[in-house]
């Protein structure tokens, strides 16, 4: 039912696509809602609420269309990326970018209206309180990475059917709960629900002592 | 210090992943995941061939697909009117029987359609059609759905969610679907494999078996390198010999799941079409 070995390398390849799909969701997501909190553009409404419609998206149709995208006969199929962590991770950023820029456009906003003025007041130039306004703003932006990995790490539909749960290879934690309720092994299901549990606590324990302490 | 950890954490996962030794991406039909049997066979074939298998179990027809779009060099499948449609399509380099099992028709022990004990599934499901007695379907496009259509068929009504509220489409795998029939107290089509592997967790009994309509037969299909030129033939054949080996059909045979025997190694050679 449970196999430590096998179990401890499913642990890792969760974490591994979850935090790199999050480093990308990072790097792409925060600067895109800084960009769209602090810059005044046509449209910028209609991509504030694309962002937040896609908190809504199926991670299954996300894996369907990343899916598509990597198969041998689809577009990107050169790569070879189908049935890979690599495909997954793609996948999952697709889930987690929105996530990131939304809740960091809300981040942003809130310090930056209230900044606007003190800091012009106080003859600091656009770009000065820009700069001012994000490092204000990184205690949400930080909870914008949290919430973009506590998607990353617990949706299941993306990395099914990108990764397709190969043993060995691509199987993650949700993936193996799928699995393993399907075959009707509730216990082994449940223990790597509770590991996954576990995982996540101590990921946003760390997460959350780095915002205490004001490091980023 | 964030990205310390990402790519502690990244460098453990790639020493993880980093084995890659020669390998093939088998599409192979749930059940003989959910039976074990790939579980049991495929370290043995890395063993013998230093070829490391790495599966992907979906139903029969999606299985196909995934080979079809070239992301699987062969597939492992029971469904042969689907398989047939696949070589005339020219997917496929060869095809291989390699086993067969038997297809159960299972129900709640109450048992409200009278089926228990019949040998003849068409007759059976006739019954459960006129009793209007549960029947939870798989309604996938699996090779199970594909004989559980085959015998509505022969009844000659195919039933359907819209006009009958006793017949339920689950949509999900053999085990899903079985857990499924379990709790509204319904009947459905299965493998004996996967019946046997979960049997203690369901209240189901068999109701009808023996009906020569109801063997399962399985074969390999290695797909076509005109068609898909990243594919590794040489890897899915060398596989597709093993399991049809001596030794490979004697493994087969000899799997069991709780105290059932549940393959008949069924490989002739000499067919038409063969690896």
């Amino acid at each position: 039912m449970v196999d430590w070995s096998s179990t401890l390398q499913v642990v890792s390849l969760s974490l591994l696509v979850a935090a790199t799909s999050t480093l990308i969701g990072a790097v792409v997501g925060v600067p895109l809602g800084a960009v769209v909190a602090l810059r005044r553009f046509r449209g910028r409404n209609f991509v504030r609420t694309l962002a937040f419609t896609f908190y809504g998206f199926p991670p299954v149709l996300a894996g369907l269309l990343v899916y598509l995208l990597l198969s041998r006969s689809g577009p990107l199929g050169f790569l070879g990326w189908v049935f890979t962590p690599i495909g997954m991770i793609l996948a999952q950023a697709v889930l987690v970018v929105p996530i990131v820029m939304g809740i960091t456009i809300s981040a942003v906003q809130v310090v930056e209206k209230r900044l606007q003025d003190t800091a012009l007041t106080l003859g600091a130039s656009g770009r000065q309180w820009r700069t001012t306004a994000l490092h204000e703003a990184r205690v949400g932006v930080l909870t914008a990475i949290m919430v973009g990995f506590g998607r990353a790490i617990s949706e299941v539909g993306a990395v099914l059917i990108v990764g397709g749960n190969i043993a060995g290879q691509t199987r993650v934690l949700t993936t193996a709960i799928v699995l393993e309720t399907s075959e009707a092994n509730y216990l082994a299901a449940t223990i790597f629900g509770i590991v996954l549990f576990a995982l996540a606590f101590v990921v946003f324990a760390a997460l959350q002592r780095l915002q205490q302490e004001g490091i980023v | 210090m964030a990205v310390a950890v990402v790519l502690a954490v990244a460098g453990l996962g790639l020493s993880l992943q980093s084995h890659a030794a020669e390998y093939i991406v088998l599409a192979s039909t749930t059940d003989v995941r959910d039976s074990g049997l790939l579980d049991y066979l495929n370290p043995q074939f890395q063993a013998d061939a230093g070829i490391q298998v790495r599966y992907v179990a979906v139903g029969t027809g999606q299985a196909l697909d995934t080979a079809s779009r070239g992301d699987a060099d062969l597939v492992w499948v029971h469904a042969p009117s689907l398989e047939q449609a696949f070589m005339a399509a020219g997917q496929g380099l060869c095809r291989n029987p390699v086993m067969t099992n038997a297809f159960l028709l299972v129900g709640p022990p109450s048992d409200p359609a009278h089926v228990a004990g019949l040998t003849n599934v068409t007759e059976a499901f006739a019954r459960i059609w006129h009793a209007n007695a549960t029947f939870v379907s798989r309604a996938d496009n699996s090779g199970t759905y594909v004989k559980e259509l085959a015998v509505w068929s022969l009844v000659g009504y195919t039933p359907s969610p819209q006009n009958d509220s006793w017949y339920i489409e689950t949509g999900q795998g053999m085990a899903a679907t079985l857990t499924v029939a379990s709790e509204k107290g319904g009947y459905t089509l299965t493998d004996d494999a996967t019946f046997y592997a979960l049997g203690s967790s369901l209240t189901l009994e068999i109701a009808v078996s023996g009906d020569p309509l109801l063997e399962n037969v399985y074969h390999l299909i290695v797909v076509s390198p005109s068609l898909h030129p990243t594919a590794n033939v040489d890897g899915a054949l060398a596989y597709v010999d093993w399991l049809d080996s001596p030794k490979g059909q004697a493994l087969i045979g000899a799997f069991e799941v709780a105290g059932h025997r549940l393959y008949t190694p069924d490989f002739a050679p000499g067919q038409p079409g063969e690896c």
